[in-house]
C-alpha cells in the first residue's frame, strides 16, 4: 500500500527561482535563503520519495480568467515548465504519476470534493521553485510529481477548513492505493506578503511564526481561522497559506516529528517559511 | 441581501473577488496575451492600437498606458495578470510593487530589507488617524 511518510512546507517566491537560475545563490542577499535549505536537500537525498503530491497555486499562467478551478489535480504523464513572460525556467520537465493521480481523483471526488481533472497543463514557479529548493539543480527531478493546483488568486478561495478536510480525503485516497509507494505531500506558498496596492510589502513575523507553531501542534485549530485574518495580518497574498493545511491534514492524527524549521525575511517581497515534518503512522 | 465582504476595511488593499474579476475580465485577458512574445512585440510597437483590439474601458486603457497599477487594480486588474505588463517592460516585480506604494524602488527595497511593512497601524482603514470605524 502507498504511505505518506513526510510533509514539506515552503514558500515558492519566483525571485528565488530566478536567483538560482542566474547563479546568485552565494550573493549576500540570497545566501541566507539558500542556507536555510541545505539541510533539506540532504534530507531529500536521505529520504527519497517515490512520488511527491505537490500542492501549489498557479499565478495566471496555466489558468487565465477563462477557467478558474478551485482544486485541480494534474493527471498527465508530464508537465512542462511554463513560460511566465521571460522564457521557461531552465529546469527539468515534471514527470507525473497518472495512475496514482487518477486514483486520488476518483477517491476524493467520491468523498464530495469536486476536483477538476487536468490532463494538459504547464506548471509555473509555484511548483518548480519548491522542487528547486529541495532538490537543487538536477538533470531530472528525483521522482514523479502530482501537481495539485488551488485557486488562491480570485476570491473567494477555499477556506482553511475545506483545505484541511480535503487533506484528510487525500490521505485516505493515497493509503488505499495498492502499489507500495513512499509518498511525500508538500504544501507551498506564503508566508506573509502583499504584492498589490499602497499596503504592498506587508510582512508579519509574529503571525508567520505563530502559524508555523500551530501548523505543527494544532492544525485543526489553525484550519478554523477565517480568510480575513490572513488578509489583515499576513497580507492579501498571505492567503496562500491555506494550502499548507491540505498537506498538514494528510498526515496521521499522531503528532509528527519536526525535522527542520526555517524562517527568513525578505525574499524580494515575501517572508520565506519552511518546515519538514515526518509522519508517525 | 448583499454578499459578505469583510475585507473592504483593510487599508491599501483591493481583494480580487468575483465582482472585481467581472469588471476586469478584458483588462486581465489583455495582460494574459502578453505571455506570447509576438503579442509583446505588437504591444510595444503601438500600445494604443494594441489596447484598442480589446473590449477594455477607456479607464483601463489609460491605467495601462500610464503604468498606474493602482488605477488598473481599481478597474478590476489583478496583480498576477498586471505583472505581465511589467515583464514586457523589463521591470522587476519589486519595481512594480514599489510603484504602487508611493515609494521609490530604493526606499521600498530598504523597507523590505528592514523586515517589511509592519502590520501595526495597517490593519483597518482610518487606524493611523484614529478614525477606525
Amino acid at each position: 500500500m502507498a504511505k505518506i511518510t513526510a510533509s514539506v512546507f515552503t514558500s515558492h517566491v519566483p525571485a528565488i527561482g530566478a536567483a538560482l537560475d542566474l547563479g546568485k545563490t552565494r550573493d549576500p542577499y540570497w545566501q541566507p535563503v539558500f542556507q536555510g535549505y541545505e539541510y533539506s536537500k540532504q534530507w531529500m537525498k536521505d529520504n527519497p520519495p517515490d512520488v511527491i503530491f505537490l500542492v501549489y497555486n498557479d499565478h495566471a499562467t496555466a489558468f487565465s480568467l477563462e477557467m478558474i478551478p478551485t482544486f485541480a489535480i494534474g493527471c498527465a504523464a508530464e508537465f512542462k515548465p511554463a513560460d511566465e513572460g521571460w522564457g521557461p525556467r531552465p529546469v527539468p520537465t515534471v514527470i507525473g504519476h497518472p495512475e496514482l493521480a487518477s486514483h486520488i481523483a476518483q477517491s476524493v471526488i467520491q468523498d464530495d470534493f469536486d476536483l477538476t481533472i487536468v490532463n494538459k497543463m504547464d506548471v509555473d514557479h509555484g511548483l518548480t521553485v519548491p522542487l528547486s529548493l529541495m532538490c537543487g539543480q538536477p538533470e531530472a527531478w528525483p521522482c514523479p510529481v502530482i501537481p495539485f493546483a488551488v485557486n488562491v488568486v480570485q476570491y473567494p478561495v477555499p477556506s482553511g477548513q475545506r483545505c484541511y478536510n480535503l487533506g484528510k480525503a487525500i490521505r485516505k485516497a493515497i493509503e488505499a492505493f495498492d502499489q507500495d509507494l513512499n509518498v511525500h505531500i508538500w504544501g507551498t506558498g506564503g508566508m506573509s506578503h502583499q504584492l498589490q496596492g499602497p499596503r504592498a510589502g506587508l510582512i508579519n513575523k509574529a503571525f508567520d511564526n505563530a502559524f508555523l507553531d500551530r501548523l505543527v501542534t494544532d492544525p485543526a485549530g489553525q484550519a478554523a481561522v477565517p480568510h480575513i485574518d490572513y488578509v489583515r495580518e499576513a497580507g492579501s497574498e498571505g492567503i496562500e497559506l491555506v494550502m499548507w493545511l491540505i498537506a498538514r491534514a494528510a498526515m496521521s492524527d499522531k503528532p509528527p516529528t519536526l525535522k527542520h524549521r526555517f524562517y527568513h525575511v525578505p525574499a524580494s517581497n515575501t517572508a520565506v517559511g519552511h518546515l519538514i515534518l515526518e509522519n508517525n503512522p | 441581501m448583499s454578499l459578505d465582504k469583510p475585507y473592504l476595511d483593510v487599508p491599501g488593499t483591493t481583494i480580487f473577488d468575483a465582482e472585481q474579476s467581472r469588471k476586469g475580465y478584458w483588462l486581465n485577458q489583455f495582460c494574459m496575451s502578453l505571455m506570447k512574445s509576438a503579442n509583446r512585440e505588437r504591444f510595444k510597437a503601438d500600445e494604443r492600437a494594441y489596447l484598442d483590439e480589446w473590449a477594455m474601458t477607456e479607464e483601463q486603457k489609460q491605467g495601462v498606458l500610464t503604468r498606474d497599477l493602482n488605477r488598473c487594480i481599481a478597474a478590476g486588474g489583478n496583480i498576477y495578470f498586471l505583472a505581465k505588463i511589467g515583464a514586457t517592460d523589463g521591470k522587476s516585480f519589486q519595481y512594480m510593487a514599489a510603484s504602487m506604494t508611493g515609494m521609490t524602488q530604493e526606499e521600498y527595497a530598504a523597507m523590505m530589507l528592514a523586515g517589511g511593512r509592519s502590520p501595526e497601524g495597517n490593519r483597518f482603514i482610518g487606524e493611523q488617524t484614529g478614525e477606525k470605524k
